[in-house]
């Protein structure tokens, strides 16, 4: 039976399991890759997409239980090739290293972003807490949320200097 | 020169945030199979017999893999010996019915869709005749062994620590900790016309994975092509090739349709880790804080079945002057997985006894930690009586405690608190090799002005991509981004795997080596043109800059690279070449650090927070201070892991891993992680190599864990030696 789903915009019919996680249908279905598998189990965040806005481990979250929500991953981020705010910040603060957690770290960021575009250290430290990185670049994403927070009042880029 | 040294932003920083970075994981491809690995419940024993029927009835499920139908594999040890392989017999996947360690794979579930493949991997029954097997280290100390003879002892360290004023002897534990990259071992097999293949691996070495493959499938150097062009963390676990490429490929052969394969996080802990050890230090001084004897002997883990070994006792030859020294490194075989390198193998384990050993010499003592290092500091490794290319560990110390504020220290335990907290502050010396291999780069510079540079080496995350641009760019003389990067591709220029700190160094001089044959085709088309402002002027005396070709004494010599080419009618200039660094016998080559640490203690609760790090950094010229700077705040980040969290726990009565998840298998998350301050010291290096790089990838976590331990002393008075310091032990 095919369950449709809407995904950055467009509607797909998509022929599976309806137990089958999100994150498997956006990666092995619809080439969405941005999203990655760190654990299947909610316990690093690597699989981060926004569902309606919101963010959610689409690991985690089987085809059938999405609905008519609006699916959202890295990959509908930017619009016509063009960086949103956070993920500029996200480049200029080096907050990547490796990379494999980012899509998730960016998505559960703009989601805080989209309902508190000035945040605090503490309301980000705390949103942030679901997703995990090994590379230690802890500080420089923390930092990059700020600075793509801040970006209107030009505050919080201190350090520069230090880079 | 100008983009050297400078903060620029990783070049792949766009495809990063952007979901665009292909992972091992992440390539589609037509037809596309999904393999999912069933692993053993046991430590040691045979495989009675395996009962596949139940998969092979769910829809959709194409084959299952086990040692009983596997095709042909090689029977040599030889055959599966990999670039880095310890001595030994290396593990082969579903070779036979023996198993050698929980996790282990015992059989490969192929389908067309993954939730399919892991559902039918659940329903494989697997019967065990299990035998008895040991996996605690401790159980297992009596029966270590020295894998070579013991390097003769400087003098006689137990008589002079016999003798000795002042004396500190201890033994330290560090338990197993796992890499946990974020990226899952991936592997996906694509078969290509005429037999070929191309494997996307996640690897820090795609030419050691080639060489491996072809040796294991006996297939032609051409006919197999391993590629990785992003790779989501390594910090060693990728150095040798895992066991899922071995059956991805299996797979893709098996079938003859593509296949990825990638392992479960929980699967993850069936591959290579840090192993643990005991450490123990024998520290004799005199009160002047002079020391006259030091012994350490390390104890750590290896499997049955090879011998990995990585040097963790003589750090302290490199560090602190001592007539008299001994060091004995023994392994312990236990029925687990090979070990392997992580972080700064051995430094981070062996330095985190020495230097925990230290400050309780100088409490023994009465001497500021820092004071008893600089008396005891030593010009020279002592291990080959050679001075060093560079070493300005002692302005570590004096910029580091600067900018801590180390000269405010109570130096009496429990002294200094902030409201229901204690707090202590506590540091620590760092010591890395600064090593460097040989490696080539090719060069394809376009008559548009763009040039290509490509390398077989791997961007693990550490920013190779950005610093081949830096180097690449300063070298031709062009923009950078006018540079394309091309690695991760086993088909590239030859290059080490990807680790020891050493790729920095290797892969710019290689970029420098292939630049020289850039230039010196450019110089001899350059002359050839009808009145060229070059003619007369020596090879020596022209540099390339600004998208010319120069003389550096008269810089209105000067034509443009355009120019050049196009008057030559030089469509591209293209240029491959090894580079190998000079033999130098008569230097020592390390990077060197000094470690800050503040810990706050909740009193009543022993609750820890490291809640400030200095890290004073001597690691020669550092090519970009940004990628640089991460990789010191990352290794700090893993030293706070190291000192707080993490430890591999085991079931020693089943012989397996009871945390093997990243919820329970603790490494620091936001909360954990506060102030990281990075300072590099200049460190003008003219012996090492002309760039004067060392390398900074290992050197940010060596001694962060003994600063952290020592802090924790400093605030609480109570001293912990076995890692990871919980509130617990605080307690006992």
């Amino acid at each position: 039976m095919a369950i449709s789903i809407k995904v950055n915009g467009k509607t797909h019919e998509i022929d599976a399991d309806p137990a089958t996680p999100l994150l498997y249908i956006l990666r092995d279905e619809l080439a969405l890759n941005g999203a990655k598998f760190g654990c299947g189990l909610g316990q690093c965040g690597a699989c981060t997409v926004h569902v309606d806005g919101k963010p959610a481990f689409s690991c985690l979250l089987p085809l059938a239980a999405v609905g008519n929500r609006e699916v959202t991953t890295i990959e509908g981020l930017a619009s016509n090739g063009k960086l949103n705010a956070l993920q500029q910040a996200f480049i200029d603060e080096q907050a990547a290293q490796c990379g494999y957690c980012i899509a998730g770290m960016v998505m559960r960021a703009e989601a805080l972003l989209r309902v508190n575009p000035h945040p605090g250290e503490e309301e980000i430290r705390a949103h942030m807490q679901p997703n995990l990185c090994r590379c230690g670049t802890h500080m420089r994403i923390l930092r990059a949320i700020k600075r793509a927070a801040d970006r209107s009042t030009e505050i919080g880029v201190g350090h520069e200097e230090r880079l | 020169m100008n983009y050297i040294g400078t903060p620029i932003s990783r070049v792949d920083g766009q495809a990063k945030v952007t979901g665009q970075a292909k992972y091992a994981g992440d390539v589609n491809v037509p037809g596309l199979v999904f393999g999912a690995v069933v692993t053993s419940t046991i430590a040691k024993g045979r495989i009675k017999s395996i009962d596949t029927s139940a998969a092979l009835k769910v829809k959709g499920v194409l084959k299952v893999l086990t040692h009983k139908n596997r095709p042909a594999l090689p029977k040599s040890d030889q055959a599966w010996k990999d670039d880095i392989a310890p001595g030994g017999s290396p593990f082969r996947p579903l070779y036979d019915d023996k198993v050698m360690f929980s996790g282990q794979p015992v059989a490969l579930v192929l389908a067309e869709e993954w939730e399919t493949a892991r559902y039918a991997a659940s329903l494989v029954h697997v019967e065990y005749a299990a035998k008895p097997h040991i996996t605690d280290l401790q159980a297992a100390r009596e029966k270590a062994f020295t894998l070579k003879k013991s390097k003769k002892p400087r003098g006689d360290a137990a008589k002079a620590f016999s003798s000795a004023e002042v004396r500190h002897e201890a033994e330290y534990f560090i338990p197993t900790e796992h890499h946990n990259p974020m990226e899952l071992f991936a592997s996906t097999a694509i078969p290509e016309k005429r037999g070929k293949l191309t494997v996307y691996d996640k690897t820090q070495g795609v030419q050691n994975v080639h060489r491996y493959l072809c040796s294991v499938f006996k297939k032609k150097k051409g006919d197999i092509r391993v590629m990785s062009p992003f790779m989501g963390g390594g910090f060693g676990s990728g150095l040798r090739p895992q066991y899922q490429v071995v059956l991805a490929v299996m797979g893709a052969l098996t079938l003859k349709r593509p296949v990825r394969l990638m392992l479960t996080r929980q699967q993850m802990y069936g591959l290579g880790y840090r192993p643990a050890s005991i450490e123990r230090l024998q520290l004799g001084a005199q009160r002047d804080g002079t020391l006259h004897a030091i012994t350490h002997e390390a104890i750590v883990v290896t499997s049955q079945f090879e011998e990995f070994s990585s040097s963790d006792t003589e750090w302290a030859d490199r560090l602190y002057k001592s007539p008299n020294a001994k060091f004995v490194h023994k392994l312990a075989r236990l029925d687990v997985p090979t070990s392997c390198d992580m972080r700064a193998p051995g430094a981070t384990t062996g330095v985190y006894g020495l230097e925990c050993a230290m400050d309780e010499l100088a409490v023994a003592l009465k001497l500021d930690p820092v004071e008893l290092r600089l008396r005891c500091y030593s010009d020279k490794d002592q291990s080959v009586n050679l001075p060093y290319t560079s070493k300005n560990l002692r302005e570590c110390y004096q910029q580091g405690a600067k900018a801590f504020g180390w000269e405010k220290r109570n130096p009496v335990p429990r002294s200094m608190r902030d409201g229901n907290e204690l707090v202590g502050w506590g540091m620590a010396t760092g010591v890395w090799e600064a090593l460097q291999m040989p490696a080539a780069a090719r060069i394809v510079l376009g008559a548009n002005g763009h040039a290509e540079i490509s390398c077989a080496t791997s961007d693990i995350g550490t920013g190779t991509y950005t610093i081949m641009a830096q180097v690449a760019a300063d070298a031709l003389g062009l923009p950078i981004e006018n540079i394309g990067i091309k690695l991760g591709d086993s088909t590239l220029p030859q290059s080490p795997v990807e680790g020891g700190s050493w790729m920095a160094a290797s892969v710019s001089h290689a970029i420098l080596g292939v630049a020289d044959e850039v230039r010196k085709t450019l110089f001899d088309a350059a002359k050839k043109i009808k009145g060229s402002p070059l003619s007369g002027v020596k090879f020596e005396d022209v540099t390339l800059s600004d998208g010319k070709i120069v003389s550096k004494k008269d810089p209105a010599r000067a034509m443009t690279i355009a120019h050049v080419m196009r008057e030559r009618r030089l469509d591209r200039i293209e240029k491959e070449k090894l580079h190998k660094f000079k033999k130098d016998e008569k230097h020592a080559r390390n990077t060197h650090s000094a470690i800050f640490a503040e810990v706050k203690i909740d009193e009543e609760l022993g609750v820890i927070r490291v809640t400030r790090v200095v890290n004073a950094v001597a690691a020669g010229r550092i090519l970009n201070t940004k990628t640089a700077r991460s990789q010191i705040m990352g290794g700090v980040v893993w030293g706070i892991g190291m000192a707080l969290h993490e430890e591999t726990a085991y079931d020693h009565k089943f012989g397996r891993i009871m945390n093997a998840n990243i919820a329970e298998y603790h490494m620091p998350v936001n909360a954990d992680i506060h102030d990281i301050e990075v300072i590099f010291v200049d460190e003008p290096d003219e012996h090492i190599n002309p760039l004067g790089i060392k390398g900074v990838g290992e050197i940010g976590i060596v001694g962060t864990a003994a600063a952290i331990a020592n802090a924790v002393y400093h605030a609480t008075g109570v001293r912990v030696r076995d890692l990871p310091i919980t509130l617990d032990k605080l307690r006992r």
